[in-house]
């Protein structure tokens, strides 16, 4: 068995007397979708903050490639390859799908202190990078405002991908779109999946989730509940797992298993 | 804009060469503020302390010249960074309070012009610091915020017959134009350094992006904070060049002076594309913006058409390029 790229084991994080997350325990491979469920409250996005460095844990230990390791700050993180994918807060809207790819890592030239952005390059690169995740964009000045949520999403993903992300998170990427962005970003999903980069696909979504996932972890008041391997486990299981079992097995019974 | 004064005032002065370098000083005060406000408010902030602040500097300048009797290059550079610091106490202010800028640089508004008012009544006795233009004659940089550029070539183009001359009096023989104000080149310098930095850079992406979603490009790693702070000092350095050069061109400095320039250059900016939400806008459009200003109200006096109106007339191009703005917002991003 492969070492994990990351490894999470037995996180806590205490914010004063408030417990949020006590002791979680989760793994990501290398070229595999690990699906984080929970339902609103459950803890997902502590620990999500916990993994890219923006909190540091009260307790537990953190590993990448094997080595222990300790961040301060997301920046940490990032460095280390692991990239956040947040759900809105991914893209600015008013600037340019060129200029958001880049975004922080501008392409520069020039010479001494005289510096300008590499139009060119930041340009030709931005439009085969969207072109690889299956977007055509008509031309790379094209305001992100322009493009659908999911689109926005895929922007935001090959993004982090191009910039040589290892780990991959994904807070909830599709809870805002509809059917057929959806898939587009679940399909994105598999192929970054494919190029060997773990992903962290974060929802509270059973469907989605199955779509897509090799593993599942659900979080349920700060703890995971366990981790199940694709085709050991239903989406009625994972939903009762989720929701705290014994209420929502009745109600889903009067609501004929709709939700 | 320029056909509808070209047919009222066409017969008039206003398209002679003095007419032009007079409506062109008038629109280059503007330009030199709105370009700093434009980019402060791209990177999604205000500064409603820039009037008073291009009357601070006046007062500041004028009173170490005269009062204090230093040199006057080394009266400029300490304006300027006296300016710099109060620009980054706004900016400080504004990011660590998290409170929104208007209310910020409105209590700088008060304070400065006040301040400005009690320096020059405690140690000037009077609210005007005069005597400015002997002190600046004859220094090593004082030329480039008072001065005119290319008086040789005016003299020549004089001489020539090209361009008109005094006929009588002491200058008689003297071209009527006899130079280009240094201020008209600072604001064209500006608007190219300025337009180049925003779109061209790094610096100018993070702008923007500061400006569109901070959270977002505190994300991506961009230093947010410091952008804006940065946006802060560069727009009060700009509100001191204003106040500086006015200073040394009307050889006074009087503390009722930049009274509305914060909202006149603000009115600039919007007329020249940007969102008041920050995000959105351009160095060149806030230059149209203002030079759009400066001919409306010289226009309107070439014109004979009661100066009041001016501002009714300007209030109405405000409301216009707002809703012009949204509308381009919304058609841009999606939103309904």
């Amino acid at each position: 068995m492969t070492t994990p790229i990351l490894e999470m084991i037995n996180i806590q994080k205490h914010f004063g007397r408030i417990i949020a997350l006590s002791g979680v325990s989760f793994s990501v491979m290398p070229g595999e979708c690990h699906c984080l469920l929970g339902d609103n409250g459950a803890g997902k996005s502590t620990f999500i903050k916990t993994m890219s460095g923006a909190h540091t844990p009260t307790g537990g230990e953190m590993r990448i490639a094997g080595d222990t390791v300790h961040f301060t700050s997301p920046r940490e993180a990032l460095a280390a390859g692991i990239a956040t994918v947040y759900q809105d807060l991914a893209m600015i809207p008013l600037m340019s799908v060129s200029r958001n790819f880049w975004l922080g890592r501008e392409p520069e030239a020039g010479f001494g202190p005289l510096r300008w952005l590499d139009f060119k390059k930041a340009d030709a690169i931005t439009l085969e990078q969207m072109k690889q995740m299956g977007i055509n964009l008509r031309e790379p000045g094209q305001a992100v405002g322009t493009l659908s949520g999911g689109e926005r999403q895929t922007v935001a993903i090959a993004r982090a991908v191009y910039f040589g992300a290892k780990v991959l998170i994904l807070d909830e990427p599709t809870s805002a779109l509809g059917v057929r962005q959806t898939a587009n970003v679940l399909t994105t999903i598999d192929r970054v999946r494919k190029k060997g980069i773990g992903v962290v696909f974060i929802t509270h979504n059973v469907r989605h989730a199955m779509a897509v996932g090799d593993r599942f972890t659900v979080l349920n008041r700060g703890k995971t509940l366990g981790t199940a391997d694709r085709g050991h486990i239903s989406s009625e299981e994972l939903q009762s797992l989720m929701a705290g079992g014994q209420e929502l097995a009745q109600l889903e019974a009067s609501l004929g298993k709709t939700i | 804009m320029f056909a509808f004064f070209l047919i009222l005032a066409g017969g008039t002065q206003m398209f002679a060469l003095d007419g032009v370098i007079n409506w062109s000083t008038v629109s280059a005060q503007f330009i030199v503020l709105a370009v700093g406000v434009s980019l402060l408010m791209i990177a999604g902030e205000f500064d409603l302390s820039l009037g008073s602040m291009a009357g601070f500097s006046g007062m500041v300048f004028g009173l170490l010249v005269i009062h204090v009797g230093i040199p006057v290059w080394v009266a400029i550079l300490l304006t300027f960074v006296v300016c710099a610091l109060i620009g980054t106490i706004n900016g400080v202010l504004v990011i660590r309070t998290g409170l929104p800028s208007f209310v910020v640089t409105l209590a700088f508004m008060f304070i400065l012009r006040g301040a400005t008012i009690w320096s020059a009544i405690t140690f000037n006795k009077q609210p005007v610091v005069s005597g400015i233009g002997d002190a600046a004659a004859g220094d090593p940089i004082a030329w480039l915020f008072g001065g005119k550029a290319f008086t040789g070539l005016f003299t020549w183009l004089g001489q020539q017959g090209i361009i008109e001359t005094y006929t009588r009096g002491t200058r008689a023989g003297q071209p009527i134009v006899d130079g280009i104000p240094m201020l008209i080149l600072w604001a064209i310098g500006l608007v190219i350094v300025g337009q180049w930095v925003l779109t061209r850079t790094k610096f100018g992406n993070w702008i923007y992006a500061a400006g569109g979603d901070p959270q977002a490009a505190r994300n991506v790693g961009v230093p947010v904070a410091r952008v804006k702070v940065l946006m802060f000092i560069v727009a009060a350095i700009c509100a001191a060049l204003l106040g500086i050069s006015q200073a040394i061109e009307f050889g006074s400095a009087a503390s009722d002076r930049g009274i509305m320039k914060e909202f006149e250059a603000i009115i600039c900016v919007v007329i020249g594309g940007a969102l008041l939400t920050g995000g959105y806008g351009s160095v060149v459009g806030a230059a149209l913006g203002a030079v759009i200003f400066g001919v409306v109200q010289q226009g309107l006096f070439f014109t004979n058409v009661e100066s009041s109106l001016f501002r009714v007339f300007l209030g109405t191009i405000l409301l216009g390029a707002v809703v012009a703005n949204t509308y381009i917002r919304r058609s841009i991003t999606g939103e309904r």
